[in-house]
C-alpha cells in the first residue's frame, strides 16, 4: 500500500525491518527465523492494537484514504446487471453522483450514490464528490422512477458535502437537498442508506432519509467537517483533530446516539484493504434490512420512516420546567 | 400508527401583544446599518422595524412577528417547556442557552403556537435570530416538527418564518439530523393536503434553508434578507470567483427562479390573507351542482 497512514507508521517501519531482514538472509548462510518469527508476532500485536484502539481523528483519515472504495466499487461488487442512468432533465448531469437500475439476487432495485474519483482527472470531473443541485435533482429523479416501479432504493453517502459554489446557489443548492429530505420521507419503496465514506452535512443527508441506516466502521458522518468545526469553535483549522474527538461524528458514536442502525464492520485496517471482503460484509447487512422491509406496505414504510426520524434529538420534555415571560 | 405520535394537547396564555411592545432592549435611539441614520427606536419598532428613511427591515423578534401578524388575543402558544441539553457536553453550551434565554424571555430560538390572521385559523412557527443565531438544534426541530403534527391534526395551515445560522453546531449531528426530521413532518402533512408558507427573513442559512425553509407551497422572503446554502466567505474561499453584490439576496434568489415573491413587511398580513383565503375558499354554489 502506497499511501500509509500518520498512525500507521510504527506498523510501517516494523514491516520494513522484517522485510529486511528475510532479504538479509536470502543470500547468505545465516538463520534468523527465530528473530524474523519474534518480530512478526510483534506486529501482529500491534497492528492489533492500533487497530482496536482508532480514534475519531484515525478514522477520519481511513474514510479519507484516497483508495478507499466508492459506490462504484460496491455497486460492481454487491449487484449484477447495473445500468448507469444520466441526468436531471432539467440542467445537467452531475457526475458527482451515480445512479442507475440493477439486481441484487435477482431483485430490481435503484442503486444511487456520491462518487468521488480516485485520481485528479476523476476526481475534476466528479467535483470530488461534491454534487450541485441537478445530482440531487437526479438522485430525486431516480427514486421516484423507483417508487413507480416499485424497486427498493439502495443509497451509498460519501461526501464531504453539498458543492459552495455560486452556480450551485443561484441554482437552488439549499432546494434541492430540502426537496430531497421532503420526498424520501415519502416514498412507498423501502430505502436502505449506507454511510461509506465520509458523510458531510447536509449534502450527505439528501441521499439519506432511509428506513435503515448504516455506517462503515470508519466512516464519519458530522454536521460540519472536522476542520470547519474547528474554523469555527476555536477559529483554528489546525485544531480538527480536537474537533473531531469533540464532535462525536464516528459510526458508533451515531449508533449510540440513536441515529443509525447498525455499525458494518470493516476489514481490519479499513475498507480498502480488501474490497472484496468488504463488499461481502455490507452484503450481508444489506440483505438483511431488505429482507426486513420488503413485506412492509408503503403506509408501514412510511410511518416507520417518519417514527425513526421523529425520535432523533436529546432534549429536556418536562412539564416542570415552564419558565418565565 | 401515527396517531400515537402526536402527544396530548397543550395551551400555554397568550402572549399580551401590549408585553411585545415593552419588549424592547434596545436604548431610545436605533441606528439604521444600512442608511446609518438614527431614528427613535419607538418610532422604528411602530413602523415594524422597517427603517423610516430608507426602508431597511430590522430583524424582529419572534414575539414582535406574532404580535403584528396575528389577531390579538388568538395566540396560543405550544411547548414551551421543552429545554435544550448538552449532547456532546460541549464547554459552555448551556450556559450559553441559558443566557440567551434570560435575554429573550423564550425557552429557544423558535416560537410555535396557533392562532388567527385575519380570522384564518393557523398553526404557526416563528424562529428568533436572538437566541444563539436562530440556530437549529433538537429543541428547534422538535418544536417545529411537533407544530406541523398540530397543524396536521387540526387541518389548518401552517407558516413558518425563518431566521436561522443553520445548524446548531454544538448538537453536531443531532442537529444535522432535525433537518431530517421537520422535512419529513412537512412531507406527511403535504401529503395529507396541508398548505404550507414559508417565510424566510435576515438570515435564513445553511440547514434551515436546506430544509422547511424551501419547502413552502409558496416560499416568500423579507426585501434584502440573506438566504443561502454555503457561506459567502467559505465560497469565495472555494472557487475564487467574483460574487455579484445582491449574491444570496431575497432578490437575488427571486431572479433565479427560488421564491414566489420578495414581500414588504407592511404588506405581509395582506399577502397571507389573499393565499390563505383562496385556499379556504371553493367559489360559490354555482360551481358545486351536479
Ligand atoms: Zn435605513
Amino acid at each position: 500500500m502506497a499511501y500509509e497512514l500518520e498512525f500507521e507508521k510504527p506498523l510501517v517501519e516494523l514491516r520494513k525491518k522484517i522485510s529486511e531482514l528475510k532479504e538479509f538472509t536470502k543470500h547468505r548462510d545465516v538463520d534468523f527465523s527465530d528473530e524474523i518469527n519474534k518480530l512478526e508476532a510483534r506486529l501482529e500485536k500491534l497492528e492489533n492494537d492500533i487497530y482496536a484502539n482508532l480514534g475519531p481523528w484515525d478514522r477520519v483519515q481511513i474514510a479519507r484514504h484516497p483508495n478507499r472504495p466508492t459506490t462504484l466499487d460496491y455497486i460492481e461488487r454487491l449487484f449484477t446487471n447495473f445500468f448507469e442512468c444520466h441526468g436531471d432533465r432539467c440542467f445537467g448531469d452531475d457526475e458527482a453522483i451515480v445512479g442507475g437500475i440493477a439486481k441484487y439476487y435477482g431483485l430490481p432495485v435503484t442503486v444511487i450514490g456520491h462518487q468521488r474519483g480516485k485520481d485528479t482527472k476523476e476526481n475534476i470531473r466528479r467535483n470530488f464528490g461534491m454534487p450541485h443541485p441537478e445530482g440531487y435533482r437526479k438522485a430525486l429523479r431516480l427514486m421516484k422512477q423507483a417508487e413507480k416501479f416499485g424497486r427498493p432504493i439502495i443509497c451509498f453517502i460519501d461526501t464531504k458535502g453539498a458543492y459552495p459554489g455560486k452556480a450551485a446557489e443561484e441554482r437552488g443548492q439549499s432546494e434541492a437537498i430540502a426537496r430531497n429530505l421532503f420526498e424520501m420521507a415519502g416514498l412507498t419503496v423501502p430505502v436502505v442508506c449506507i454511510v461509506i465514506g465520509e458523510g458531510g452535512s447536509g449534502g450527505a443527508l439528501a441521499l439519506g432519509v432511509g428506513n435503515y441506516v448504516h455506517m462503515l466502521e470508519n466512516s464519519t458522518y458530522s454536521v460540519i467537517s472536522p476542520e470547519g468545526a474547528a474554523a469555527i469553535l476555536w477559529k483554528d483549522a489546525s485544531l480538527a483533530k480536537k474537533a473531531a474527538e469533540t464532535m462525536k461524528i464516528t459510526a458508533k458514536d451515531l449508533k449510540q446516539l440513536g441515529i443509525i442502525d447498525e455499525v458494518i464492520p470493516e476489514v481490519r485496517g479499513g475498507a480498502h484493504r480488501n474490497v472484496d471482503e468488504q463488499a461481502k460484509y455490507i452484503d450481508d447487512v444489506l440483505k438483511r434490512s431488505l429482507r426486513e422491509l420488503l413485506p412492509l406496505h408503503a403506509e408501514q414504510l412510511i410511518a416507520q420512516r417518519y417514527e425513526k426520524y421523529k425520535k432523533i434529538g436529546d432534549f429536556i420534555d418536562s412539564e416542570q420546567h415552564v419558565s418565565v415571560m | 400508527m401515527l396517531k400515537d405520535l402526536f402527544s396530548k394537547k397543550k395551551k400555554y396564555a397568550t402572549i399580551p401583544s401590549e408585553q411585545a411592545k415593552q419588549d424592547v432592549p434596545e436604548g431610545i435611539m436605533t441606528k439604521c446599518p444600512k442608511c446609518k441614520k438614527i431614528m427613535y427606536t419607538k418610532e422604528l419598532v411602530k413602523n415594524l422595524r422597517v427603517c423610516i428613511s430608507c426602508g431597511y427591515h430590522h430583524p424582529m423578534s419572534a414575539p414582535e412577528r406574532i404580535a403584528c401578524l396575528l389577531d390579538e388575543g388568538t395566540f396560543q402558544e405550544y411547548d414551551r417547556h421543552l429545554l435544550s441539553k448538552n449532547p456532546l457536553d460541549f464547554p459552555q453550551y448551556i450556559e450559553k442557552v441559558e443566557e440567551d434565554r434570560e435575554k429573550t424571555k423564550l425557552n429557544e430560538a423558535v416560537v410555535t403556537g396557533e392562532g388567527m390572521i385575519n380570522g384564518f385559523p393557523i398553526v404557526i412557527a416563528v424562529m428568533d435570530s436572538r437566541f444563539r443565531m436562530g440556530s437549529m438544534g433538537s429543541v428547534v426541530g422538535e418544536k417545529i416538527a411537533r407544530a406541523i403534527e398540530r397543524a396536521m391534526e387540526k387541518s389548518v395551515p401552517f407558516i413558518i418564518f425563518t431566521a436561522s445560522g443553520g445548524a446548531r453546531m454544538q448538537e453536531g449531528v443531532l442537529s444535522l439530523m432535525q433537518m431530517a426530521k421537520t422535512s419529513a413532518a412537512l412531507k406527511l402533512f403535504s401529503e395529507q393536503g396541508g398548505l404550507i408558507i414559508s417565510v424566510m427573513t435576515h438570515p435564513t442559512t445553511g440547514g434551515v434553508s436546506a430544509s422547511f425553509a424551501s419547502l413552502g407551497d409558496y416560499n416568500f422572503a423579507e426585501p434584502g434578507a440573506l438566504i443561502g446554502f454555503a457561506g459567502r466567505r467559505v465560497i469565495e474561499q472555494t472557487v475564487r470567483e467574483e460574487l455579484p453584490e445582491d449574491f444570496q439576496t431575497a432578490e437575488f434568489l427571486l431572479k433565479h427562479g427560488q421564491l414566489d415573491a420578495v414581500i414588504p413587511r407592511h404588506e405581509l398580513k395582506d399577502v397571507l390573507t389573499n393565499v390563505l383565503d383562496i385556499h379556504q375558499s371553493r367559489g360559490g354554489d354555482e360551481w358545486h351542482t351536479n
